[in-house]
């Protein structure tokens, strides 16, 4: 087997071990199903308390094959890319199939600090589904053998502009995915106030992942940590395209939608500090910048020619 | 900026005007009226939608072909669709970025970000001048706070000393406060920190003014253009010379910078293998470049323009010219030289037109591909691969009644057949010319003959002036760092209070986004103050609006 062979082998390992992980977190989720929080405070027994209910450890326990699996999903990834990078002999991101398994890569880091760090595990399902989707489509859509860059690529800005590209797309993703779980749990907890006014109860995963003002917050940060580094990508894309292309700004279509996706993500910061668009009219935006990100990395480079399309795709 | 006890986020603050104060009073006056519309102007509800009126705009010009980027694809649009013309034509579609809707869209969003930083500058500046608010007569009240018992010894004057010192090297702005109180009198420190957020803030707003200015500026000021050089020959910048050519209204297009280059030689190499076959792999032009003190051998590649003066050289795009003799039907040197092919795919298929309008007795045109690696299928004659691997020229000819000179100029890649007749063989049909270099072809009825002497490349090359990009790119660099500022930098109050008594009371409050550290930063100031005493740390309400707090996992 060539480095090459080795290094496809290894985003095809990680794809298959992060399907594995996203049947782990959907048992971690399912097995929780309809049971309520066990509440020490009323009864003073150590026993009720929740982290000793035994679907609970049940859940637990495929929560920890979930995040284990995800491990050893970003072990093959990381050696997937390095290998293509080095069989390469230049940043393995020249091209669409390369750029989609490095900016998993990052986010697949990023999220794993955030589980160690921050206990992210409440986003175990929503992430192994999109590094699933995202390594399944990279394995089978966009797969190109490696071959050298054409020339407008032969710069450093090829390491600056994707690396700060990579971790604001790992920041938006995490920040987006915190969104969506915000309001799923925002929609339960209507519900249990419409089921009973007066003692609302939530059950299940959702009474198990933080509280709103939390998961606001933690989408928040991971928004405005991106935000400043996307600003920079697009700074740092428009001073190469003035070295390869001889021109700062074009509204190339890749242009176009980064500057759309900066708007929608400025948007959803003015949004989180204005009275009424907090909470959920903030959340539905992050979702809009995410499409509006995703749109800018798939939709523009199959569906409009441009500046940006290299290597046939 | 109102509020001392309520942790506001950051942003506008005036926003919580309920509705139905809008005054809806038809007797309102004119300056009423426009006081009226630069508060909703201003407003950030108003900004949102201006946000995302903007990135909406943007989008139809990203689908629909632009004449600013591929002026020949609005063209095929236009004949395509000729039903979605009729509507896009008058809506400025073509030209979205300089149509008048999208830039009222982001002038007015510009005005907005004005209206909205122009006061809070002034408030800024006032908030810098004055010190720390004053402390809040119930600190426990606050989201943060604690109370312990001043340590034996410790005399209040010394206390607060040594609480100053712990604040300013966190880097706390203090001010000291005395007073009385039901309890008796106290004295206290009020802190705060983070005066850089709002600072971020209004500077990243700024260089956002700052970007349009620098991009207006460069508008202008700046010129471009571009010029086909053949291997060999030179270009000097004089307006003349230019195969396109735009500047601003304030560029003075007589007294253009003068430089001259030479472009010697031009190379391209284009990948062999099998994966991505007759990909580029290496632009390269070999030039001369003679400024008014110097003169120097250099080359432009793709991320290397060359630097003369204030303007920028770029190579942005490459093909053939076939060297052609062309001899008249009298047996003369009617044209001899390079012509320049226009690519039409990326495996370099080139159209060309060789005129020689002073053959004689009739002046003679020809018109057809220049292939560098020639082959002839289904498809007709094409390019299979982007070098130069099988040269050849397919041609028709033409010929007609020499024509009056005009001195009006001609496109010199079209040929007008007015006046002019395809050169037919005995059985009629039209003259097909198949040449590889160094072969030549005769002409029916001797009215003359071409030969194909070699080829060469040539080289695009776009000269660029652009003085505004410096202050765009430095504003955008002063806007990133700005942003960061006013995202990550935690604005944050601490009040100390000692009580006649001995009480010590320290409590914080988080000005934007709370992050971590408050606690932290509230229990070292009372150890610094306090000794051992009972925990009082009240628990802080509880946001949830459902009792089911999960945080534990």
């Amino acid at each position: 087997m060539t480095l090459a062979e080795y290094a496809s082998g290894g985003i095809v390992t990680a794809f298959i071990f992060y399907l594995l992980a996203l049947l782990a977190h959907s048992a971690e989720w399912a097995t929780l199903r309809g049971v309520p929080l066990r509440d020490t405070s009323a009864t003073a027994l150590a026993a009720d308390d929740d982290e000793f209910d035994p679907a609970r450890l049940r859940s637990d326990m495929f929560g920890r094959l979930g995040i284990i699996l995800t491990g050893l999903g970003a072990l093959s990834q990381l050696a997937g890319v390095v290998a293509r990078g080095v069989a390469a002999g230049r940043a393995p991101w020249g091209n669409m199939y390369e750029f989609l398994t490095a900016a998993l890569l990052f986010a697949v880091v990023a999220y794993m600090f955030g589980v160690s760090r921050w206990g992210l595990r409440w986003l175990g399902l929503p992430m192994t589904l999109l590094l699933s989707v995202g390594n399944g489509l990279a394995v089978t859509v966009f797969y190109v053998e490696i071959a050298p860059l054409v020339p407008a690529l032969h710069s450093v800005w090829f390491i600056i502009h994707i690396v700060a590209a990579c971790i604001s797309a790992a920041a938006f993703n995490l920040g987006a995915l915190a969104s969506i779980v915000y309001l799923v749990k925002r929609s339960a907890v209507l519900r249990a106030e419409k089921r009973s006014p007066e003692n609302p109860t939530l059950t299940g995963i959702m009474a198990r992942v933080p509280s709103l003002a939390s998961i606001d917050r933690f989408a928040y940060r991971a928004h405005a940590f991106g935000f400043p580094i996307w600003t920079f990508t697009i700074a740092a894309g428009s001073i190469w395209a003035e070295y390869a292309w001889g021109r700062f700004w074009g509204w190339d279509p890749k242009e176009t939608w980064s500057l759309v996706t900066w708007v929608v993500y400025a948007a959803y910061l003015h949004a989180r500090a204005t009275a009424g668009w907090k909470g959920r009219n903030a959340a539905i935006i992050a979702v809009v910048g995410i499409a509006s990100f995703w749109f800018n990395f798939i939709g523009v480079n199959l569906l409009v020619s441009g500046l940006h399309s290299y290597a046939g795709i | 900026m109102s509020g001392t006890t309520i942790p506001e986020t950051e942003q506008k603050g005036e926003e919580q005007k309920p509705q139905k104060d809008r005054p809806q009073d038809p007797g309102l006056s004119p300056m009423e009226s426009l006081r009226w519309l630069w508060t909703q102007l201003t407003s950030m509800r108003t900004a949102l939608v201006l946000l995302f009126l903007v990135a909406l705009a943007a989008i139809p010009g990203s689908l629909i072909p632009q004449r600013s980027v591929t002026p020949i694809r609005v063209q095929d649009f236009q004949r395509d669709h000729p039903t979605l013309n009729k509507l896009y034509e008058p809506l400025g579609m073509y030209d979205v970025y300089s149509s008048p809707w999208f830039s009222a869209i982001y002038l007015l969003l510009f005005l907005s970000l004005l209206g909205c930083i122009i006061p809070r500058i002034r408030v800024y500046l006032r908030a810098v001048k004055t010190p720390p608010p004053r402390i809040p007569s119930r600190l426990t009240r606050l989201p943060e706070s604690r109370t312990g018992q001043l340590k034996p010894g410790l005399a209040a004057t010394e206390a607060l000393e040594k609480a100053t010192e712990v604040l300013k090297r966190k880097r706390f702005r203090v001010a000291a406060s005395e007073g009385s109180a039901k309890q008796g009198d106290w004295r206290g420190l009020s802190a705060e920190r983070g005066y850089l957020r709002e600072f971020g803030n209004l500077l990243f707003h700024l260089s956002l003014v700052g970007v349009l200015i620098g991009v207006a500026w460069n508008n202008l000021y700046s010129y471009k253009g571009t010029a086909m050089v053949v291997e060999g020959r030179g270009f000097s910048n004089v307006i003349t010379q230019y195969d396109e050519f735009r500047a601003g209204p304030m560029v003075n297009t007589d007294e253009l910078p003068p430089f001259s280059l030479k472009l010697k030689r031009f190379f391209a190499e284009f990948e062999k293998g099998p994966v991505q076959r007759g990909a580029a792999r290496l632009f390269r032009a070999e030039v001369t470049a003679t400024s008014k003190d110097k003169t120097e051998d250099t080359a432009i590649e793709v991320n290397h323009p060359l630097t003369i003066g204030q303007d920028k050289v770029h190579v942005i795009g490459h093909g053939y010219a076939a060297h052609v003799t062309i001899k008249d039907g009298k047996g003369n040197l009617a044209f001899q030289g390079p012509v320049i092919f226009l690519p039409q795919d990326g495996n370099l298929t080139s159209m060309g037109v060789i005129k020689a309008p002073d053959a004689r007795p009739k002046q003679l045109a020809f018109e057809g591909l220049f292939l560098p690696t020639a082959v002839v299928d289904q498809r007709g004659p094409h390019s299979t691969f982007p070098d130069a691997a099988n040269p050849e020229l397919f041609l028709n000819v033409w010929s007609g009644p020499p024509r009056q000179e005009t001195g009006r100029p001609e496109n010199v890649y079209v040929l007008n057949k007015a006046g002019l007749s395809q050169v037919t063989n005995e059985s009629g049909g039209p003259v097909a010319i198949r040449l590889k270099p160094g072969t030549g072809y005769k002409l029916p009825d001797g009215q003359g003959s071409i030969s194909f002497d070699g080829w060469s490349r040539w080289a695009k090359l776009q000269i660029s002036h652009a003085p505004g990009l410096p202050v765009a790119f430095t504003s955008l660099a002063l806007g990133t760092l700005g942003l960061c500022l006013s995202l990550f930098i935690r604005p944050r109050r601490l009040w100390v209070r000692l009580r006649e008594d001995g009480q010590v009371e320290v409590a914080g409050l988080d000005r934007a986004d709370s992050r971590s550290g408050l606690p932290e930063d509230v229990e070292e100031l009372l150890a610094t103050l306090a000794g051992e005493s009972p925990d009082q740390r009240p628990e802080p309400p509880d946001p949830e609006p459902v009792a089911t707090e999960g945080e534990k996992r």
